[in-house]
């Protein structure tokens, strides 16, 4: 499926693997976090990248120590309205210190994406007839932004520019 | 014109020049411009069929409108309940052109439209945006406006002027990347005064407005958990001051554990009350505090500067001084008792002398509670303008408020109201029902709750007979979702299907207030005839037993349901 970064779509480097697909010996490859603890040796021997998929109820806490391991980790969104994962990609930025890749996958609608990019995704994957112009408009539409989150943003109200970091020592 | 006090009128400015709402910076409008754009394209998206109607909806949702039984539903926000002259006269432009004449006022102190068409609620929206308003999570599962004291930066009893912090929050949650696609959706109130005029307690988050006496440092006692519903909860303390600085990092705290754990698998079990009892308060409380420690705080930290800068906009209005007591307001008063009943059940005391708080009722006997129409609101915006600094407010329970009018006045405001049907002496009475749309709009009704509302009302038309009784909350839902507060009535009613007809539950004993307080069903319901006398026979039974200057949850606390009880089911 289509990924997405920045709105558009990106050549893939990430093989999605099925939790009864085998394992190949070369790529970058996504597994289940059951897969992950199963197969962990296996996957971590290879030289190339891993990733792991999160299911919505499965929160940040789950593979915090593995981190270090991990060059992504995928976030599903079973149905747009579970918006579990918004957290979780927040704590994986903000109380873990995650530095590789967010991806978001599943049911997710253009009117996140904004919100996705503030939390800290960094990548969408959406089916191959969804993906058009909205996506990228999406992130241009709104401007402002009223509270801190992550990510790069422009314009800013008189809440969040005092809201940022001005903290007595 | 006729004669006014107001200095802004005088002096050539805007009328409502001091009139205490926010008023948007380059980025709000900046914001709320662009908000509109977005939301005309996703209507459009609509109606070329290129997004569902299940995708759409969370997103009309977010932006207030709901499809009701016959048609849209566009809710409009009034933050905390604040309205200037300018922002009421568009609300009745808005009435009278996209809608058929009349609005309708919402416990949430929010504004609805029950019939605009899809087409045209983008325009709308824009209309709404020229005067710094919109429709932004009014509804869907996010956080949604802020409820606060219909009296503050007025009231007697006030410590700290709640409005300034309602206003933060609501930018601070607005279109909040991580809590918009909550479990369900997330109320708060806030209140700044002892006397909780905000039912706080009946709110996913409810905050208290404290200052430390010692230090002056102003700070928030934080309750959570609380709900009506089909389940209703009082809310928890869950600290009992978090100061300003540290509020908005608190909020995050709570709201990312509810985010995380909420329950998702039934809408019934998702409000953060559930949450909250399913896993005990205490292990709620420490997960919060737990994210809390962790937090970077200090992103979050709301800075002096930025509390000064949002309280300019709620800078108190040029009151002149006045003697405590107003000769031709007293002079009045004796010659016309019809004025004489408003000025005891329509007046609240204000904290300058000379001035006092008037609520506008929006319950004329026999009509509906809460609706306004265009003429009236125009009238009140008039008035405003005249009388009070061209400032309106809405109420929790329906009406509207003009907070800041000078006793010298009272008089001539109280005949303008009057002359447009809206000086009813009964705020707090018997007839100043809260009622929730029932079958006449809602899709979910069991039974019809407005016809009630004003059956009951006319039973009990006669005002002095209604002053004679004293203060009796009544509160009427047509089906148990809650949304006219029965938990909470002093009398509640509750629609509920029996076998395809509708009865009636009654509940004695809920309060809102500072003591809030959750009702009990007395007994077996009564079909659509049977609840009017049974409302009476209550009443009755109340006036045998109550002593001298007793109000009704006074008397019934002292003498129990069981006298309640036995008049209502003895004969049967
Ligand atoms: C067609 C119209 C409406 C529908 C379908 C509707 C639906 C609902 C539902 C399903 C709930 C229960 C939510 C829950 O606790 O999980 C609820 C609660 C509530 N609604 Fe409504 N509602 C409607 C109109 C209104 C109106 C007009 C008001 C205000 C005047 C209102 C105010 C409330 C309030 C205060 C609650 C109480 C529950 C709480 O927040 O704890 N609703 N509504
Ligand atoms: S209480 Fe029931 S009938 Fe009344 S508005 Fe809410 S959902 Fe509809």
């Amino acid at each position: 499926m289509p990924v997405l970064d920045r709105g558009l779509p990106i050549d893939d480097r990430w093989t999605d693997l099925a939790d009864d697909q085998d394992i190949p010996a070369e790529g970058a490859v996504i597994v289940s976090l059951e897969r992950w603890r199963t197969e962990r040796d296996a996957l971590t021997s290879r030289r190339d990248a891993v990733g792991v998929r999160l299911k919505s109820n499965q929160l940040a806490t789950e593979i915090a120590d593995d981190l270090g391991s991990l060059s992504l980790v995928a976030l599903e969104f079973p149905k747009f309205r579970d918006g579990r994962a918004f957290s979780a990609a927040r704590e994986l930025r903000e109380r873990f210190d995650y530095k590789g890749e967010i991806r978001a996958f599943g049911h997710i609608i253009p009117d996140q994406y904004l919100f996705l990019t503030r939390v800290g995704v960094d990548t969408v994957v959406v089916p191959a007839d969804r993906v058009g112009p909205a996506w990228a408009h999406a992130l241009k539409e709104i401007s402002v932004a009223f509270q801190p989150a992550l990510g790069s943003e422009e314009g800013t109200s008189l809440l969040r520019r005092h809201l940022k970091g001005t903290v007595p020592a | 014109m006729p004669d006014t006090h107001s200095p802004a009128i005088r002096s050539n400015q805007p009328a409502d020049a001091h009139a205490a709402v926010y008023r948007y910076d380059e980025f709000d409008k900046t914001f709320i411009f662009e908000r509109v754009e977005q939301f005309r394209a996703q209507v459009e998206r609509r109606l070329k069929g290129e997004i569902t109607e299940e995708e759409f909806k969370p997103i009309r949702l977010m932006n207030g409108l709901y499809l009701q039984l016959h048609a849209y539903m566009l809710r409009v926000a009034v933050p905390y309940g604040m309205l200037s002259s300018t922002q009421v006269r568009r609300l009745a432009r808005i009435a009278r052109v996209y809608d058929k004449g009349y609005g309708h006022f919402t416990t949430r102190q929010n504004i609805q439209f029950n019939w605009p068409k899809l087409e045209d609620v983008p325009t709308i929206l824009r209309e709404l945006a020229e005067v710094d308003m919109h429709a932004i999570q009014t509804s869907g599962n996010c956080i949604r406006n802020v409820t606060t004291d219909q009296f503050c930066g007025a009231a007697a009893d006030e410590l700290v002027d709640p409005r300034v912090y309602a206003e933060i929050l609501r930018q601070w949650s607005t279109m909040h990347p991580e809590f918009t696609y909550l479990p369900r959706k997330f109320k708060i109130a806030i209140t700044g005064s002892p006397n909780d005029r905000a039912a706080v307690q009946v709110h996913d988050i409810g905050l208290i407005a404290k200052k430390d006496e010692v230090t002056g440092r102003v700070g928030f006692t934080v309750y959570v958990g609380g709900g009506q519903g089909r389940t209703p909860y009082l809310a928890v303390k869950a600290r009992d001051f978090v100061p300003v600085e540290e509020i908005i990092g608190y909020l995050e705290a709570i709201l990312r554990v509810y985010n995380q754990l909420g329950r998702r698998d039934n809408i019934y079990k998702a409000r953060i009350k559930i949450t909250v009892n399913e896993m005990g308060a205490d292990k709620f409380i420490g997960l919060i505090e737990e994210e809390y420690a962790r937090l970077p705080r200090q992103k979050f930290y709301v800075d002096p500067a930025i509390v000064d800068a949002i309280q300019t906009h709620f800078a108190p209005p040029p009151w002149v001084d006045l003697p405590a007591i107003s000769d031709s307001f007293e002079a009045a008063k004796a010659a016309d008792p019809a004025f004489a009943r408003w000025t005891r059940t329509n007046l609240t005391e204000h904290k300058t002398p000379g001035y006092a708080i008037a609520t506008i009722s929006l319950k004329p006997i026999g009509g509906i509670p809460g609706d306004a129409e265009a003429d009236q609101l125009e009238t009140v915006a008039d008035l405003a303008d005249l009388y009070s600094f061209g400032e309106v407010r809405v109420t929790h329970e329906q009406n509207l408020v003009l907070a800041h009018v000078r006793k010298d006045d009272l008089y001539p405001l109280w005949k303008a109201l009057d002359a447009a049907g809206l000086g009813t002496a009964n705020a707090g009475l018997i007839s100043d029902i809260i009622a929730c749309p029932g079958l006449d709009y809602c899709a979910l009704a069991n039974t019809r709750a407005i016809p009630v509302a004003q059956r009951i009302a006319e039973r009990f038309a006669d005002l002095d007979r209604q002053h004679d009784l004293g203060e009796l909350k009544v509160k009427i839902s047509g089906c148990i979702n809650a949304c006219g507060h029965h938990h909470v009535g002093h009398i509640g009613i509750l629609g509920v299907d029996k076998k395809g007809e509708e009865f009636f539950q009654i509940l004695l004993g809920g309060d809102a207030g500072t003591n809030a307080a959750l009702g009990e069903i007395v007994g077996p319901g009564f079909d659509y005839d049977g609840i009017i006398d049974a409302v009476e026979t209550v009443v009755n039974t109340f006036v045998k037993l109550r002593q001298p200057g007793e109000i009704f949850i006074q008397t019934l606390a002292r003498t129990g349901h069981a006298p309640f009880k036995e008049a209502l089911y003895a004969r049967a």
